[in-house]
């Protein structure tokens, strides 16, 4: 072989390994993004019976035109009992408990709101959706090989030979869930769900931008418009370049250290998760807005001045809000990472079992992402699905969000 | 609370709104010196800024007033308590004022709640009484300053402007927080724990400080190897070695490709496709690694004859490769954009083909640049915790074998801090310890990652 072609080979081979580093890391996007779609839209789903219950005034204890209160306060447990007796006579008391397995545990809160919703069932017959125990729920969605063997899993087969039957009477069916987004965390996959989390996340990242816009943005002025170069401006930088580097978990040390334990602010609560991240996100809202303010050409500045104006003026009047499209884009990217970060929530105690949606910020949440870890350490099965689900919630609102900044910056962008 | 801070907002807009007005009035006969309005946001501000000084010193003071006050009521009940008791005492008495009864106190608990709430129904009142008190005494003043030569404007310019530079010195206070807040508690850590046994240990135990602590006895003998970083620090660099080993030459290839090969249309697409890798939350990574990463590692080990962890470092290490990638594909592909075309045109002038121009030119070059990107990496590796905490183990294991289970500097730190946390105990207070380590490391690592790339920038500017 001769040189030039050694050569010419040896230039084919670099540029190989070029795209083939290229193609790996697009495979480990797609990878990523197809694996947790696939385990994870299913928990937008649950498994329901379909049942036909008798609300008889008698077992429920209820007068005619029960008022809500009174349903509210009624028990349905002897209803449950009853229907549960007749639909299943043929079988023996420890198979009717068995069968029981197959529901939800708590199917009396739901024949209770199904009551309180339509008030004009009661003393008749009629079909209802109950919620299917989390280990049908996973068979009937096929996650679940039901080949095992028995004492691996945890529905036997006497229980699985009465699911079938239900299969076949078409009794079973997939609907769309929606109490994954309206109620909070539960110890039942089959009952979880994200509202207590999404709203925790939205009081923290509420609380992040109010503190973190303003003041970064003054803070940019400053250092871009009004500083003078000296020995505290070079420190102030430096500072900002090196918070941006800090590990987030350093972030909750201090918010652990400072916060709760030095001016005591109340732990697990969405304002201290929202200034720890604050913290966080001000270098890069920083680093943004001072970029967008050098970008302004002097020439506007020269001119408010030539006008009277004060520097004062001219900064805030001028050349701010033609700053502002950069600076937002580079919060909405702050704020979006912000949104993701999970270690320093650990920290200050933003991760426990909550299962009240929180109505302020001085109440206890958790976060998206904290919920999602709290999922992810669940030993039960019905839990992977569902932190998966979270997992595509949070992702499609960081694409969306990125999306609406691109086009932020594409549309009020200018070129000097 | 929240009424409080309204009362403020509305009291302040009327400041500026009898402000204005005033000057409006005067300049119906002169001509004033500055406008109208700039006498109504003199008055603005004269309201807002003490009482929020005041209002914070009064947030911030009341925590510790209220403890010294219970302290002083209750003497003769607490003086029979030890140190952890009255702490529990003043939680339970302060979650009972909140309403959270479980209907089992006792008196003294009852009496507690009841001295609490009284307090706060003061201390509610003293800030009503110093909201309206600055109003009433800002009003005066701005009211007496007002006259047709008196420049509001350039009064209120120099407030602003203090503000402003005061909001850019608390990225210093978010430092020294930061540093404070870990040395004051690693003080504390190192009077149970000796500093060098603590540095130059190589056993990773703290659960022993858990058995001691039943005793109120610190045996320090006990405590001299439970807290050893070693194997910390081992778990944590063979970690971050793996994950290199994924991040740097795919992040660096494609950089390259990227920068000197691909078409402006593939480029276009797949920058930022690789950049979702970084958008995307570390919980997420944590969650795919221990999920998917890790057991089809220990499927495919068995199937080699293999003995690995389901917690091995191997599947957190590859999984943070993933991640990283991007930090280094972007960092690296400034720097050889930055490279100046000339470089590139004198080689292919010496008849160098491309790949021979990129390793022998470009890279060299380039290298102070790459390297920064690289050190950067380290220190996001380093530092990452997620992903440690879901997929790497808690045993701590002296090994630099990627096969068995390891822990990390920040794996420890989530299990310290997370469930009880009591800051008597060395077993919490060594969080804080190993948060200081983690500080300095990449705090080193980015000062010399800037210092290079700094320096290399100069070189072509």
């Amino acid at each position: 072989m001769t040189n030039l072609a050694k050569r010419k080979k040896a230039e084919l081979r670099f540029r190989f390994y070029g795209i083939f580093s290229v193609f790996l890391s697009l495979l480990f996007v797609a990878i990523l993004i197809f694996n947790i779609c696939s385990s994870g839209i299913g928990g937008f789903y649950k498994t329901i019976f379909l049942t036909s219950i008798h609300f008889d005034q008698k077992l429920l204890n209820l007068e005619d035109n029960a008022s809500e209160e009174q349903i509210r306060n009624a028990s349905f447990r002897k209803l449950i009992k009853n229907s549960f007796d007749e639909s299943f006579k043929d079988y023996s008391k420890d198979e009717i408990k068995q069968i029981k397995k197959l529901f939800y545990r708590k199917i009396d809160i739901e024949l209770k709101n199904f009551l309180i919703n339509n008030p004009e069932f009661l003393n008749k017959t009629t079909k209802v959706e109950l919620t299917a125990s989390t280990h049908i729920d996973q068979i009937h969605k096929g996650n679940f090989d039901r080949t095992v063997q028995e004492k691996h899993r945890k529905v036997n087969n006497f229980q699985l030979e009465i699911y079938d039957k239900f299969v076949e009477d078409q009794k079973v069916k997939k609907v769309w869930n929606s109490t994954y987004f309206t109620s909070g965390d539960s110890r039942d996959p089959e009952a979880a769900g994200v509202a207590s989390s999404v709203k925790g996340s939205v009081f923290t990242i509420l609380i992040c931008f109010l503190l973190s816009f303003p003041i970064a943005i003054f803070a940019s002025i400053y250092l871009q418009e009004f500083a003078k170069a000296g020995k505290i401006t070079d420190l102030i930088e430096i500072n900002i370049n090196n918070l941006a580097a800090v590990p987030s978990i350093i972030f909750g040390l201090l918010g652990l250290g400072i916060l709760l334990n030095f001016f005591g602010l109340p732990r697990s609560t969405a304002l201290v998760g929202g200034i720890v991240l604050s913290f966080m996100t001000l270098p890069t809202i920083i680093v943004a807005c001072r970029s967008s303010l050098r970008a302004v050409p002097p020439s506007i500045r020269e001119a408010a001045l030539a006008l009277g104006a004060t520097k004062n003026q001219v900064v805030f009047h001028h050349v701010l809000p033609l700053a502002m499209p950069g600076t937002l884009t580079g919060t909405i990217i702050g704020l979006a990472r912000a949104i993701g970060e999970t270690a320093p929530l650990l920290m200050i105690g933003m991760v426990a079992f909550i299962m009240d949606i929180p109505s302020n910020p001085l109440e206890p949440a958790v976060g998206m992402p904290a919920q999602i870890y709290l999922w992810s350490e669940s030993s039960e099965r019905g839990f992977i699905e569902k932190t998966s689900s979270a997992i595509i919630l949070l992702l499609m609102f960081l694409i969306v969000v990125n999306f609406v900044s691109v086009y932020f910056r594409k549309k009020y962008e200018k070129k000097w | 609370m929240f009424y409080s801070v309204l009362t403020l907002f509305v009291l302040s807009f009327i400041g500026f709104y009898l402000g204005k007005r005033k000057s409006i009035k005067l300049s119906q006969n002169i001509k004033l010196a500055s406008l109208p309005s700039y006498y109504g946001y003199l008055a603005m501000l004269y309201i807002l800024i003490p009482t929020l000084i005041a209002w914070f010193v009064l947030l911030v003071g009341e925590n510790f007033v209220l403890e010294k006050y219970l302290f002083l009521i209750l003497k003769e009940f607490l003086i029979s308590m030890s140190g952890s008791e009255v702490q529990l005492f003043f939680i339970k008495i302060k979650n009972l004022s909140e309403g959270a009864s479980f209907g089992n106190e006792s008196d003294l608990e009852l009496l507690g709640a009841q001295k609490i709430i009284q307090f706060k129904n003061l201390f509610l009142l003293l800030t009503y009484l110093v909201i309206f008190l600055v109003t009433a005494i800002a009003l005066y003043l701005v009211n007496k300053k007002i006259s047709p030569t008196f420049k509001s404007q350039r009064d209120v310019e120099k407030i602003v402007n203090l503000f402003i530079q005061l909001c850019s010195y608390i990225a210093i206070l978010i430092t020294v927080g930061i540093f404070l807040s870990l040395v004051f508690e690693t003080i504390n850590f190192f009077g149970y724990v000796n500093p060098l046994d603590f540095l130059f240990g190589i056993n990773w135990n703290p659960n022993k400080a858990f058995v001691i602590d039943s005793s109120d006895v610190i045996d320090k003998d006990i405590l001299k190897d439970a807290f050893g970083i070693i194997p910390l620090m081992t778990g944590t660099l063979l970690v971050a070695f793996l994950a290199m080993l994924v991040s740097i030459p795919l992040g660096l290839m494609s950089a390259i490709y990227l920068a000197e090969y691909a078409p402006k249309r593939i480029r276009d697409i797949s920058k930022p496709v690789i950049e979702i890798l970084a958008g995307i939350p570390t919980v997420v990574y944590g969650f795919f690694a221990a999920l998917v990463v890790a057991p089809k590692i220990a499927d495919l080990g068995e199937y080699i004859g293999l003995d690995v962890s389901s917690e091995s470092a191997l599947a957190a290490g590859l999984t943070m490769g993933v991640m990283i990638i991007p930090f280094v594909s972007s960092l690296s592909d400034d720097v050889i954009g930055a490279v100046p075309q000339s470089l590139r045109d004198g080689s292919y002038a010496l008849g160098a083909t491309k790949s021979e121009t990129i390793i022998k030119v470009i890279l060299p070059s380039a290298l102070p640049g790459i390297i920064g990107s690289f050190l950067l990496a380290i220190s996001r590796a380093i530092g990452e915790t997620m992903i440690v905490v879901m997929a790497a183990s808690l045993q701590a294991n002296l090994t630099i074998n990627p096969l068995e289970p390891t822990t990390t500097i920040t794996t420890q730190i989530v299990t310290a801090l997370t469930g009880d946390t009591e800051f008597d105990n060395p077993k919490t207070l060594v969080a804080f310890a190993l948060g200081l380590t983690l500080f300095f490391a990449t705090l080193l690592l980015n000062y010399f990652a800037l210092r290079t790339v700094k320096k290399y920038r100069e070189q072509y500017d």
